[in-house]
């Protein structure tokens, strides 16, 4: 093997492979950067929307919960917390944070205005629409 | 130390343990406030205990391979390091950006702290592991390139080896991607498509080059095997990580809104995934077997054959559990996810630093090795820290498969919290062996001023 399998072989099979599959994967970005709009609800991307990522990002939400499955495991899925609980349970749970149940996981207190909440149940609903493939596999999350 | 400029390592290696230290404490607290949810709440949220911990995590990876880099690019180069005044300027301004980074997300609320360092300007907070404010991605951005240029200008100038332009590649491509943490578009499945080309292209992708590097500089040294055989080595094992780690991406686009021939291109790639940390293993036990010298330091040559067998058990096994799309349809955010990262980043990226800097520290105190004794304690420390783990990720595991069976699979599914109750008993399980883990680490720390018993008279 050390006869025919040299180190510039290696050293080529590494640059070429390496060079080969990001070339690859960036023309699979780029398709899936054309078909998005076909799957992630951009239609429904209003200012609303956008306002409500932003809270959702300066809460820092993702240290305690999965959005689509990816986060923190701490507390409840929340990519499809609009279907499973409605608008006015979230706005209303936000609001009576923190529980003080003994010994019971604890959310902050973050005192959003009614506006604000209103801008994070958009963000949720619109999260809520992306198709995801049918994840996650039950309403639970 | 065959270049005095190789001493800039030793406060990057001491800076890395200190924050290893910091980051265990919060797992710990994080550990607890999982069965004992109000555990130092409201002073420390989970959410901010979480930041801290996995933040520290990447600082000091990052402070363990810069301090690598510059221990082993003058040896491979043959030269002094370009400015070694630069990398100590660098280590301080890093330090100081990171202690006050970690400050902020403990005294201030978040939403402060994003509005006080212009958040407002560019957003890029508040997504999982780029919570860093702007100022201080900024500020990694900085440091990143002035080590860059350090180092890139002594392998220029000297000696062109594999190992220092693999190392070289490796770092470069991290500080690329990480160019990636800026962008934050409002989108949310375009924000995490592309959030992945910082963290999957990371520790999928250009990190393994710098712990193959690393590794392999290590077996150079404390085997005497022939260079050429372990750069060909290297070569194989990088080219089989990028070959199958680019594509294999796609295991993270499967149900965030992206078109669903992910679920083929991902399991396809992410299954061969295992085969270069399986090589790892391999190439590590191989080097140490056909060795040509003995050389004195053990917990090095330990620290390196572990490397192997973490990395290869936590990425290669326990990613491949749950990385097939029909599998992952399940496990997609439950604690099977948190076992597997536990164990990969410690098999890999945690034991290659250590593996270093056991190396190179003894080196940079002027001996070959430490005495015998502090050997021994800092093996126990590995076999404490490692078994420890072992079984942190085999609870997780287990909290994770019950969690999916109550919470996805079942005909009633269960709602997260009551399916969170039914698993605590391995919450408190895998807290007691966090704890044995940090026993583990503070042996490590000691090992360092355990001197030798003076010879009897």
């Amino acid at each position: 093997m050390s006869g025919t399998f040299t180190k510039s072989t290696a050293r080529n099979i590494f640059y070429g492979g390496a060079v080969f599959f990001f070339l690859l994967f960036l023309a699979l970005t780029f398709d899936t950067v054309q078909t998005l709009p076909k799957h992630d609800n951009s239609a429904n991307l209003t200012e609303q929307v956008v306002r409500g990522k932003h809270i959702w990002e300066t809460r820092n939400c993702i240290g305690c919960h999965t959005l689509l499955g990816e986060g923190a495991y701490f507390a409840p899925e929340l990519g499809n917390v609009y279907v499973r609980r409605g608008p006015d349970f979230i706005k209303g749970w936000i609001k009576a944070q923190p529980t003080g149940a003994p010994g019971r996981r604890q959310m902050p207190q973050f005192n959003l205005s009614e506006g604000e909440l209103d801008d994070l149940v958009a963000f949720l609903k619109y999260a809520s629409e992306i198709n995801t493939a049918k994840w996650p596999p039950n309403i639970e999350g | 130390m065959q270049y005095s400029s190789q001493a800039v390592a030793k406060p990057y290696f001491i800076a890395a343990i200190g924050l290893f230290i910091g980051q265990i404490l919060f797992g710990l607290v994080m550990g607890l406030q999982y069965v004992v949810g109000d555990f130092l709440f409201p002073a420390i949220p989970f959410n901010v205990a979480r930041m801290v911990h996995t933040n520290l995590l990447i600082v000091w990876l990052l402070f363990g391979f810069m301090g690598g880099a510059y221990y082993l690019i003058p040896e491979e180069s043959q030269r002094e390091l370009h400015s070694p005044r630069l990398a100590i300027i660098m280590f301080w301004i890093f330090l100081v950006a990171g202690a006050l980074t970690i400050l902020g997300y403990l005294m201030v609320p978040y939403a402060s702290l994003a509005k006080m360092t212009g958040n407002d300007i560019l957003p890029t907070m508040g997504r999982e592991f780029l919570e860093q404010p702007l100022l201080t991605k900024v500020g990694i951005v900085v440091v990143a390139l002035a080590f860059l240029y350090n180092i890139s200008l002594t392998v220029l100038a000297g000696r062109k080896t594999t190992i220092s332009l693999v190392l070289l590649l490796g770092l470069w491509g991290l500080a690329i991607f990480f160019l990636f943490s800026f962008y934050n578009p409002s989108n949310l499945v375009k924000d995490k498509y592309f959030w992945w080309w910082v963290v999957h292209l990371w520790v999928e992708g250009v990190w393994e080059l710098i712990l193959g590097a690393l590794l392999a500089f290590v077996l150079v040294k404390v085997t005497g095997v022939d260079r050429e055989v372990i750069e060909k080595w290297l070569y194989v094992i990088i080219a089989m990580t990028l070959i199958t780690g680019i594509i294999g991406t796609g295991h993270h686009y499967y149900w965030i809104g992206t078109p669903e021939y992910w679920q083929w291109w991902g399991s396809i790639f992410s299954a061969l995934e295992p085969i270069p940390f399986f090589m790892m293993t391999v190439f590590a036990f191989n080097m140490v077997n056909r060795r040509k010298r003995e050389h004195p330091n053990k917990a090095a040559t330990l620290w390196a054959l572990g490397t192997g067998v973490m990395s290869f058990l936590g990425a290669g096994v326990w990613g491949f559990l749950h990385t097939l799309a029909p599998v992952n349809y399940y496990t997609h955010g439950t604690q099977i996810t948190a076992a597997h990262g536990h164990m990969a980043f410690y098999g890999a990226y945690a034991m290659v630093v250590m593996c270093i800097i056991s190396y190179a520290m003894p080196v940079l105190r002027g001996r070959e090795a430490n005495p015998e004794r502090s050997q021994v304690m800092e093996m126990w420390s590995f076999w404490l820290m490692t078994i420890a783990m072992v079984f942190i990720t085999l609870f997780l595991t287990a909290a994770g498969i019950l969690q999916v069976w109550l919470q996805r699979y079942s005909a009633t599914p269960m709602p997260f919290m009551a399916a969170q109750d039914q698993v605590a008993i391995f919450y408190w399980l895998r807290e007691g062996t966090g704890v044995v883990f940090m026993i583990g680490l503070v042996l490590y720390v000691m090992s360092f001023f355990v001197k030798d018993r003076p010879a009897a008279a």
